[in-house]
């Protein structure tokens, strides 16, 4: 290893390292602006220039390679005489409208200038001024004070994986800019925010609202995905003004997706519920605190009483943290009920399962992976830092295998797909199976493909493997055939088999037995047979369930329903008692990500109102009952007692393993059918509710039916215009949207819309007609 | 979503780029960018968006990428401009061979200054840099392909009678 002296410090690093490695390894800071360790070397700046002995010039310390007994100097005459040069270039064109930018506080140009800037300018001609691009609602432009750095376009480039913005022109003339005007799409769009070294691209929902120092960061975790994503939540006036990423090498790195920046928005919604409330003829009435415990707990016993405890039905949203899960399952089963659920989307619970699903590798192994199948999986949407890291894969030579049922975009190159209608994708999956010589009953009919025969070659090399199921694999109506199918082909080809779990908390939620035991209904069941009563934690079933239309039914049709929400629109027309709980931000919680890291945060604000921790309501709940074991004082020991041994208590009940399942779906049905896969900011009460996110490019794709151009000119619609939408035998009209990456015969109509609750299940049959 | 739109390029020009896109290893379809550019502007006579997004999507590029390439250059035309494009090169060794009398001539002559296009769509008149051949100044460039030099007030009325 090459031994390098920065500053008279000596420090040996790795072969082919730059110098500005070897400076941050020994904590020397050397200025730079184009740099960052995420991205390629652009060397364009020119901030990091540094002397190195016998070189007649400075060099860039960012592209330069160490060479054994390098001395270099980041500090010395020679060297702060080039940084200052660079500086009063930099600052030539760069306006002096601190006072008025949002970066102010936290940009590193006006940092460094403090350092390496002149005291006034000798330049006395008219500055470059450029005309202001629109990003779309999430990301602010101020071209003007951009430096060129070309951060933001890289990112597009590596790590987005889609080219967005790029520079134009030449020169002076350069301008940072999309093409046209045509708005960012990118899922991760916002981490530009934090890579614009000034304040040319800044948070439009966050803009002009803080100073940087105002705000207190206060760590917290993503309430969306399964990945976890690590959150610093600033906070000023007890109110969360924005999110910005922590760096977690092993979850998120320095990234977050923008559903993780902009959902805080939901937090500050006028639909947030802040008293108590009551039905009372048919009309809301604010209550005080006891007298709504006491109501719904009377009226939860007089239900019990008289229909008994499995006339209750328990659903929990899995973005509730573990220990109002674990609280929560526990109140139902004190109470004799073991209808208790999360898995609110799902509709196939056939087969036995012997633990909770979960990624089956840690997240980072995502990079390392050779070979990739994934499984009905929109992972872009779902998961978009996952879809990230498996372009990071991709670009050292993995191959991606995709079974979707939508030729979506991944933003990397794939090695085989096989695209089908969702009926069609039980049978396709078996192809692989077959394909690779899976050790499983039933697919003698099955007919393989070259596509398969190809897909199943890739899976057979390569060393590091996964077959990874998806959101869509896990909705599927034949979701246990698919689980079996993946569980047989990665058996077959030593791959790991892997859930890429969609909701920030389902596995915690399956840890600590929010899943019905013997006797009990899960969620799907408890709806087609609908109970008398309903306790509700934090989830809008009538929107989240695998067929709204029932969910919706059976709430409205129930004779109590209590619903625990942050939000009053949840439950506001089917629930007799709304109990204002803490949104994610105001209660001390944890979650468990999808390779089963227990993460813990504290309140980063109190609740709104008067909405108390949940934990705490289900707690006081029990006490009404007088059931015993409901005398927590803290969130710590609610944890204690639901994981007594913490993350080992988690992973000693993660299994991927399926068993007694046969497949039989093997037949596609005939005519067209629903791709009800949720849409990206439809995941959850948070995402829905904030604004921004929903007037991007994909919030508003989310709320349009798509189909296929041939399908379009069959049924001699036209695209961008309204359709009459039917199935079962609701009708509801929305926009017809085109998208040559669906099958023929699929229209794609997201799951979680609230326009398309009484449409019902997320699969199916489903007609489109003429307005 | 994808706008499969059918590429604006006529046959010939598509052939053309396959020719250029030949030239480089098969994974390196974006190499040809510069060429495919140029080809389309024969086509076309100038670089319309929808041209540019043409050539993106068949090398497979994105669009903001070709058209960074188009703004970096001169000769590609980003508005239309007329049938023939006149490049006068003014820079020093050609303004001392009487570059200046010939743009001169050639303003006054069609009526337009540096920059602009005659009413009926027949002259653009453009200032150019050094093209690198200063030794048979003054000179232009016709439609950026033919170069016409040692121009003088006569052989620039003959050249124009020649330019229909
Ligand atoms: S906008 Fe910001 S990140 Fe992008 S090039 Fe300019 S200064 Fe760099
Ligand atoms: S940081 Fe080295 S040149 Fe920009
Ligand atoms: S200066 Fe005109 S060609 Fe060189």
């Amino acid at each position: 290893m090459p031994l390098i002296t920065i500053d008279d410090q000596q420090i040996e690093i790795a072969a082919g390292s730059t110098v500005m490695d070897a400076a941050r390894a020994a904590g020397i800071y050397i200025p730079h602006f184009c740099y960052h360790k995420k991205l390629s070397i652009a060397a364009s700046c020119r901030m990091c220039l540094i002397e190195v002995e016998k070189a007649p010039k400075p060099l860039p310390a960012c592209a330069t390679p160490v060479t054994d007994g390098m001395v270099v100097r980041s500090y010395s005459a020679k060297a702060v005489e080039a940084q200052k040069g660079v500086m009063e270039f930099l600052l030539i064109n760069h306006p002096l409208d601190c006072p008025i930018c949002d970066q102010g506080g936290e940009c590193q140009l006006q940092d460094i200038a403090v350092g390496y800037g002149g005291v006034a300018s000798r330049y006395a001609e008219a500055k470059r001024v450029v005309k202001e691009k629109d990003l779309g609602p999430l990301v602010a432009t101020d071209m003007t004070r951009c430096i060129h750095c070309s951060r933001c376009v890289r990112f597009g480039q590596e790590i987005a994986g889609i080219m967005e913005l790029g520079m134009p022109g030449r020169g002076e003339h350069t301008e940072v800019m999309p093409f046209l005007e045509h708005h960012v799409s990118s899922e991760l769009s916002g981490n530009v925010i934090d890579l614009c070294p000034v304040g040319a691209l800044t948070s439009k929902p966050f803009r002009f609202s803080a100073r940087s120092w105002e705000m207190a960061r206060r760590k917290g975790i993503s309430p969306h995905d399964g990945l976890g994503s690590n959150l610093a939540l600033q906070v000023k006036d007890n109110r969360v003004m924005r999110v910005t990423p922590v760096d977690n090498e092993a979850i998120n790195e320095c990234w977050l997706a923008d559903r993780d920046r902009f959902s805080y928005q939901a937090l500050n919604s006028a639909e947030r519920l802040t008293r108590p409330m009551v039905k009372d003829g048919g009309r809301w009435v604010e209550v005080d605190w006891p007298k709504a415990m006491a109501f719904a707990a009377g009226a939860l016993k007089v239900i019990r009483d008289t229909h008994g405890a499995s006339a209750i039905g328990f659903i929990a949203s899995p973005h509730q943290t573990v220990e109002e899960l674990y609280l929560f399952q526990k109140l139902a089963r004190a109470l004799g009920c073991e209808n208790i659920d999360s898995r609110i989307d799902r509709v196939d619970f056939s087969g036995r399962r012997d633990g909770v699903e979960w990624l089956g590798m840690a997240v980072t192994d995502l990079n390392k992976l050779d070979r990739v199948l994934l499984v009905a999986s929109t992972v872009r949407k779902e998961q978009p830092l996952i879809a990230q890291r498996l372009r990071q894969a991709v670009k050292k030579g993995a191959q991606v295998n995709v079974v979707h049922c939508a030729d979506d975009d991944l933003l990397c190159s794939v090695a085989n797909k096989l695209i089908a209608r969702p009926s069609d994708l039980v049978n396709i999956l078996a192809q692989v199976a077959k394909a690779v010589g899976a050790d499983i009953d039933g697919l003698s009919d099955v007919v393989v493909s070259d596509a398969a025969r190809a897909m199943a070659a890739s899976l057979k090399s390569g060393e590091k493997k996964a077959v990874l199921l998806g959101a869509v694999a896990q909705q599927h109506p034949a979701a246990s055939e698919l689980h079996v199918l993946a569980q047989a082909i990665a058996k077959a080809t030593g791959a790991t088999l892997g859930f890429l779990v969609d909701s920030a908390n389902a596995v915690g939620a399956g840890v600590v037995g929010c899943r019905p035991r013997q006797g009990g209904l899960n969620a799907a069941a408890m709806f087609v047979a609908p109970k008398k009563a309903y306790v509700i934690l934090g989830a809008e079933p009538e929107l989240d369930a695998a067929d709204s239309a029932v969910a919706h039914q059976a709430l409205a049709g129930a004779e109590l329903v209590i619903a625990l929400s942050p939000f009053k629109t949840a439950g506001a027309d089917y629930a007799q008692v709304m109990l204002p709980v803490a949104a994610y931000a105001e209660t001390a919680g944890s979650y468990v990500n999808m390779e089963g890291r227990l993460q813990s945060w504290c309140a980063a604000i109190p609740p709104q109102g008067e909405a108390r921790t949940a934990w705490k309501v289900l707690r006081v709940l029990g006490n009404q009952f007088g059931l015993a074991g409901f005398d927590q004082d803290s969130a710590e020991q609610v944890l204690a007692e639901a994981l007594p041994e913490g993350e080992a208590t988690v992973r000693a009940r993660l299994n991927n393993e399926i068993a007694d399942v046969t497949v039989a779906h093997l037949n596609a049905a005939a005519g067209i059918e629903r791709l009800g896969d949720t849409a990206v900011y439809q995941l959850d009460a948070y995402s829905r509710r904030a604004p921004a996110l929903q007037v991007t490019v994909d919030g508003q794709v989310g709320h349009a039916a798509m189909a296929c151009g041939a399908l379009i000119a069959r049924l001699g619609l036209s695209e961008d215009k309204p359709v009459k939408v039917r199935q079962s035998d609701a009708e509801v009209v929305f926009k017809l949207m085109r998208d040559d990456r669906l099958p023929d015969n699929v229209v794609r109509l997201a799951g979680g819309l609230a326009a398309a609750v009484q449409l019902g299940p997320r699969f199916g049959p489903i007609s489109l007609e003429k307005m | 979503m994808t706008l499969s739109a059918q590429s604006l390029l006529s046959a010939d020009s598509l052939a053309q780029i396959d020719k250029e896109v030949a030239k480089y290893p098969a994974d390196q379809k974006p190499s040809a960018v510069m060429a495919a550019l140029r080809i389309a502007q024969v086509e076309k006579g100038w670089l319309a968006p929808a041209t540019i997004e043409s050539v993106a999507q068949y090398l497979g590029m994105p669009t903001i990428a070709v058209y960074e390439v188009a703004t970096f250059y001169n000769m590609y035309q980003l508005e239309p401009c007329g049938r023939h494009k006149i490049t006068v090169c003014t820079n020093l060794p050609c303004q001392l061979q009487g570059a200046d009398t010939v743009a001169d001539y050639l303003k006054q002559k069609l009526g337009i200054g540096f920059g602009e296009t005659t009413p009926d769509g027949r002259f653009t008149l453009k200032e150019g840099e050094c093209m690198g051949t200063c030794g048979s100044g003054p000179l232009c460039l016709h439609n950026n392909h033919t170069m016409h030099a040692h121009l003088s007030p006569e052989t620039v009325d003959k050249l124009l009678d020649e330019l229909k």
